[in-house]
């Protein structure tokens, strides 16, 4: 491989703007509840993600154990199976997945990554947290009005999710809607957060080429958001209005009951679109940040340099493009006109190929690295399995004729739960073993994160991985009881009740996870400033876990990219991104 | 070293999951072979990239895992290996994405000689109808529902009055003869799913959707919707029954005509005023 030796720039413009006023916190409740802190709104984001993410593993528990065991529970019937799935799917897509990616580690990581004191509107972020725990506290109380949270599954197709023989059809899915909606209000204020401090609160000699990928991740990631939930905004009003005022957006003539309604003229093939022109950039809002951080996790754990850092750079960028145009591939049977499959097959496809591009260069930077096989090394290992495995499989789905036996079976659950499921959660958990010595100044246990690892990983594999096959033979999702037929052998039940037991112990190892955390915050061994022996910015803060406004008195200023590990000539094995190169004297903040 | 070994493990039962599993796909009853070979191909591609990926990954943490005095090489880029793999993959992608082209087009242009047969959607049933001897099926209109007409036949329709009408019993097809499936439902999305035909679309009230298929061989299958539609949507089945010709006709002198259904009485109004129009 040739060397080529990255940029190394000794003239460091000048700061451009003076510094801004922070915001100082005067009691203990603007300190740690009402808080205009970027770090303090990035943890509770993540508590409340977190939780509300612990109510949706008991419902897939609830789910693995009518599949597994079909009639035994009697507090389980199709009812409850439907609003179990809904709820489910949309609490781990939206309210944790994008919540923890974008408000939690982006809250943290930006600022910090960037060389910035806080995000640029810190009072616009605080309200932020504060609408999306109101989104959150609204969606859990569909669970308490008549009639329970809606069971339309948790792309809220209409007709049926505002008509009856849906459960929910009186609360849940108004209820379901408003939340959304107020998610969608909450995220905007944190995302145009992220992006104009990524874009404007940088520091100097951070030019965007030298930022770390979790930053390139979550910021290219939150400006698809900002582009993609307004879709979701106004399908969600759209529903609503159907629903409370009687409108017919998406609503041709139809009966329900055997009644004629008073619909018509309305198009529920237009919510579809709607949906999955915010649904399928949405799979790419999960994954980028995923990208991100596992790019970082990989290059600090083996000591060596991201492989191909521009080239990454330029395939998350092409990835969250491309992502926009290839939403109908969730509708190849939808009933839309199939000589769309031609152009959405082809463009989805072709993002494979930037995709791979990042897979490769994750393992080249593995190649004659110096592999440390910590904890978060060992989630990103298991990510690139899971994103891979979960990844090919979405060339099945993704070329249209494969697409359409296998749709709407089993086989479609395996493949995005692989892929935008199990490969960001072990981001999620690499990035927080990788942080916690920041956020709290501990590290967390290694026994105890070894065991969840371990169990977290080979568990959700023995779920996933064999429920492909289950789709293969043609059972379909969204039934909680197969029933008598003729082509689903009794093994395959047994299958399912293996695939269930499973569940519920990788379940029960995040209870593990969860006790780590709390136990390693008062007991974990101390960390000091830089355990992990990391180049990027957030690791060279004058304290730890940094103070208010980050940086104590002078900004850093940023000399190198986050990824000089190993350099030949360098005394220790990483340079950091505020050392200055040597000959070069260091200079002040303000020359 | 333990990791490596587990690494490679886990790409080792993957591949022996899939050769001895006895969950593979149900014996196929249409003429779409085609799909299946395009699922077995993209079988052959995307395991052999899953399995280099993570063999390589494996060797790497079995080579250069930590060991005292070890130092990682220092290599940012190297753009000649980037745009090879690059290029390698956008091979493997086009062999899959072109033959998947290739039978989508058959599967969207339906033959001329295909025969028009009807399934109707509604929570939790299907109902079916073929078209008499004129060989055309007559118009509907969700806006004609009502007991008597629970299909929303248009009355006044003379094509549809001697259409076959199926209700709450199997549909019976004869083997060899292609069939487009016009789909249509009267409530909320469904979709009309036999796993032995390979085909499935969904059936959304307001348009039409169809698709089509040829049976290929003799035999009972299961008919299941494939699109959540309630609460009673794992119950909505029904089944195919694919038959030789001869017995096929016979089944088929037995059904009942849209006009037999509603009524001598219907019949002669409906005679009546398309005889004044």
């Amino acid at each position: 491989m040739v060397d080529i030796p990255f940029d190394e720039v000794a003239g460091i413009p000048p700061a451009e703007v003076g510094e801004v006023e922070l915001y100082h916190p005067h009691s203990w409740w603007t300190r740690y509840v009402f808080s205009q802190d970027a770090k303090v709104i990035a943890v509770q984001y993540s508590i409340t993600a977190m939780s509300i993410g612990m109510v949706a593993l008991v419902l897939s528990w609830m789910m693995r154990l009518q599949l597994g065991f079909p009639g035994t529970f009697s507090f389980i019937d199709a009812n409850q199976y439907l609003q179990f799935i809904t709820m489910h799917g949309m609490i781990m897509v939206i309210y944790l997945l994008t919540a923890l990616f974008l408000g939690g580690f982006g809250n943290y990581l930006i600022p910090l990554m960037v060389g910035a004191r806080d995000m640029v509107f810190p009072y616009v972020n605080m309200l932020s947290y504060w609408v999306y725990l109101l989104a959150v506290l609204v969606l859990v109380a569909t669970f308490f009005v008549p009639g329970g949270p809606t069971g339309a599954g948790w792309t809220l197709y209409p007709p049926q999710a505002i008509l009856s023989g849906t459960p929910g059809q009186d609360w849940g899915i108004v209820l379901m809607l408003a939340s959304l909606i107020l998610f969608i209000i909450g995220f905007t204020m944190g995302g145009l957060n992220y992006v104009v401090t990524v874009l404007q609160a940088r520091t100097r000699g951070m030019t965007l080429m030298r930022m770390p990928l979790t930053v390139w991740g979550i910021f290219t990631a939150t400006v698809m958001a900002l582009l993609a939930f307004p879709a979701l905004f106004v399908a969600s009003v759209m529903l609503l209005l159907d629903r409370l005022l009687g409108t017919s957006f998406f609503m041709p003539t139809l009966v329900e009951m055997g009644q004629l309604t008073k619909y018509g003229g309305g198009s529920p093939i237009l919510f579809q679109h709607l949906f999955w022109f915010f649904g399928h950039p949405e799979v790419y809002i999960v994954a980028l940040p995923a990208f991100g951080i596992i790019s970082d996790l990989i290059s600090v754990h083996a000591r060596k340099n991201i492989f191909g850092y521009r080239m990454m750079v330029w395939a998350i960028v092409a990835i969250g493009a491309l992502s926009f145009v290839v939403w109908a591939h969730h509708m190849y049977v939808s009933g839309m006109n199939p000589y769309f499959g031609f152009f959405f097959a082809t463009t989805t496809l072709i993002i494979a190929i930037p995709t791979a591009i990042k897979v490769y260069n994750w393992v080249l930077t593995l190649w004659r690295g110096d592999i440390h096989l910590t904890v978060p090394m060992l989630f990103a290992l298991a990510f690139i399995i899971t994103f891979v495995n979960g990844g090919l499989t979405g060339l099945f789905l993704g070329n249209v004729v494969v697409d359409v036996p296998l749709s709407d079976t089993m086989f479609v659950v395996a493949h995005f739960h692989m892929v935008m499921g199990i490969a960001p959660i072990m981001a999620v958990f690499g990035g927080i073993y990788h942080w916690y010595p920041k956020v709290t100044g501990r590290m967390l246990n290694e026994a105890l994160g070894r065991f969840h690892f371990w169990v977290t990983f080979i568990g959700a594999y023995a779920v996933f991985f064999p429920m492909h096959y289950l789709g293969l033979l043609g059972m379909p999702r969204r039934y909680h009881d197969i029933g008598e037929t003729t082509f689903v052998p009794a093994s395959a039940h047994d299958l399912n009740a293996f695939m269930s037991v499973a569940a519920l112990i990788v379940g029960f190892a995040q209870l593990v996870f969860l006790f780590n955390l709390i136990w390693s915050l008062f007991k974990g061994k101390e960390a000091g400033s830089n355990p992990w022996g990391a180049a990027s910015l957030e690791w060279q803060t004058p304290e730890t876990p940094p103070g208010h406004g980050n940086w104590g008195k002078d900004l850093p200023i940023v000399y190198r990219w986050a990824y000089d590990y190993s350099v030949p000539g360098a005394a220790g094995d990483f340079v950091p991104q505020n050392e200055p190169p040597a000959g070069l004297a260091t200079q002040g903040a303000h020359p | 070293m333990a990791v490596a070994l587990v690494l490679l493990l886990v790409a080792v039962a993957s591949v022996l999951f899939h050769i001895y599993s006895p969950w593979w796909w149900t014996p196929i009853a249409s003429n779409w072979r085609y799909i299946d070979d395009t699922i077995n191909l993209t079988f052959w591609i995307t395991g052999a990239v899953f399995c280099a990926v993570i063999a390589f990954m494996a060797y790497c943490v079995f080579r250069f895992h930590h060991k005292e005095g070890r130092r990682a090489a220092y290599n940012p880029e190297n753009k000649k290996l980037e745009w090879w793999l690059s290029i390698v993959t956008a091979v493997g992608v086009a062999a899959m994405l072109a033959p998947g082209l290739v039978v989508w087009h058959q599967f969207v242009t339906v033959p001329d000689d295909a025969t028009d047969v009807e399934v109707v959607g509604q929570q939790w049933m299907w109902s079916y109808r073929l078209p008499g001897k004129d060989g055309r099926l007559g118009t509907s209109d969700a806006r004609l529902i009502s007991s008597d007409n629970p299909l929303g036949l248009n009355p006044n329709d003379r094509n549809g009055q001697d259409d076959i009408v199926i209700q709450s019993d199997d549909l019976h097809l004869p083997v060899g003869k292609p069939v487009k499936v016009l789909l249509r439902s009267i409530d909320v999305l469904h979709d009309f799913y036999v796993p032995e035909f390979r085909a499935k679309m969904d059936m959304i009230p307001g348009s039409v959707t169809y698709y089509w298929f040829t049976p290929t061989r003799t035999g009972t299958f299961d008919v299941l919707c494939a699109e959540l539609c309630g609460v009673a949507h794992a119950q909505m089945r029904s089944r195919v029954v694919v038959q030789e010709a001869k017995e096929y006709h016979a089944w088929l002198e037995r059904q009942r005509t849209f006009a037999e259904l509603s009524g001598q009485h219907d019949v002669a109004k409906a005679a009546y005023r398309t005889g004044s129009e």
